[in-house]
């Protein structure tokens, strides 16, 4: 159960976070470029937090008390696999979907 | 038809198959957020305020795992710092756009609306301010109702689905499939598997504080490697 006193915070302030981002230079017109190095790490951002963050529980599932569970799994590598080939996101999910139900119906 | 009005109709149409793509998405957020313990009120006013779905699944997780607030509002503003970007590269695009306007177009700055609008800027050049102003909106137009409408649908049924339906696994099965089509260089792969390693090496770390580690060192390895490889071309 999430916290409410954590959420009511959380949601306004990030809230006026993100909109602080999008607003940054669109907003003032900044004209000075990021340094180089911040660019290039930006380009990274998605890539380098979005699998972290879901990597703990692939892997040791809340949902089967911290067991490694071989449908989530083989659903994980199936969804990486299919969005790696069809460059699709859309399919990559739907074919994570199918890979999980099928592995939950088997086994 | 007046070039604002054709360049509104064209920003629509190009931001319509983004908009199909964002209903299952919208629909997974309200679930996930009920599943949570959100009621159907504070998902729709989570998602109307943030509007950024990747930060608002990884808030809903790590508020989930009881994280403090700072480590919460760190991770998803991080999600959200790619945006940065997005500001940067639309601002000389829209140079004597009043502020109002820009201020509401920051609004509106997601994913989908900023990758369809800087590719018509960039292909078309001698478009006007106004016309550039029109593609914008019409970009707006079809994906942020399908977007709060989704997140509606999906928080009022939530309640409705059963554990069977495995849906703790939907959200690493989305980001794992928005991630799949960005693995498209060394550089990007490498960061992506620093940040799995580092992440499952440091679970054992308090609040989710080991991923804020691992997404730090992998953006610099993804950065290292690109610049690297750019160094020898």
């Amino acid at each position: 159960m999430i916290d409410r006193t954590t959420l009511y915070i959380v949601i306004p302030v990030l809230a006026l976070g993100t909109y602080l981002i999008r607003f940054s230079f669109l907003g003032t017109l900044g004209n000075r470029p990021l340094p180089a190095w911040l660019t290039r790490a930006l380009k990274f951002t998605a890539v380098a937090i979005l699998p972290a963050l879901v990597a703990p529980g692939v892997f040791w599932p809340a949902a089967t008390g911290g067991q490694t569970d071989p449908a989530r799994l083989t659903a994980a590598v199936v969804t990486l696999a299919v969005g790696v080939l069809t460059k699709n996101t859309l399919t990559a999910i739907l074919a994570g979907a199918a890979a999980l139900y099928g592995m939950i119906a088997i086994v | 038809m007046s070039p604002e009005r054709s360049a509104y109709f064209r920003g629509l149409r190009a931001s319509l198959p983004f908009t199909v793509v964002a209903i299952p998405f919208g629909m997974l957020f309200g679930v996930v957020s009920t599943e949570a313990g959100l009621h159907v009120w504070e998902t729709m006013v989570f998602t109307i305020a943030v509007f950024a779905g990747a930060s608002q699944f990884a808030a809903i997780q790590t508020m989930q795992e009881n994280a403090p607030v700072v480590i919460v509002l760190l991770t998803a503003l991080a999600v959200n710092l790619r945006m940065l970007m997005y500001s940067v590269a639309l601002a000389p695009h829209f140079g004597t756009t009043p502020l109002w306007l820009r201020a509401v177009m920051s609004y509106f700055l997601v994913d989908q609306t900023f990758a369809t609008t800087i590719v018509e800027v960039e292909k078309n050049p001698h478009l006007t301010q106004a016309e550039k102003v029109a593609f914008f909106f019409g970009t707006v137009t079809p994906i942020v109702p399908a977007w709060f409408a989704a997140a509606l649908a999906g928080a009022i049924v939530g309640r409705a689905v059963p554990p069977e339906w495995a849906l703790d696994f939907a959200l690493p099965i989305t980001f794992l499939g928005m991630v799949a089509p960005m693995l498209r260089s060394l550089p990007h792969v490498a960061a992506a598997a620093t940040g799995i390693a580092l992440s499952l090496a440091l679970a054992w770390m308090p609040f989710g504080t080991g991923l804020l580690v691992a997404a730090t060192v992998a953006m610099a390895v993804g950065a290292l490697l690109d610049a690297w490889r750019e160094s020898r071309q």
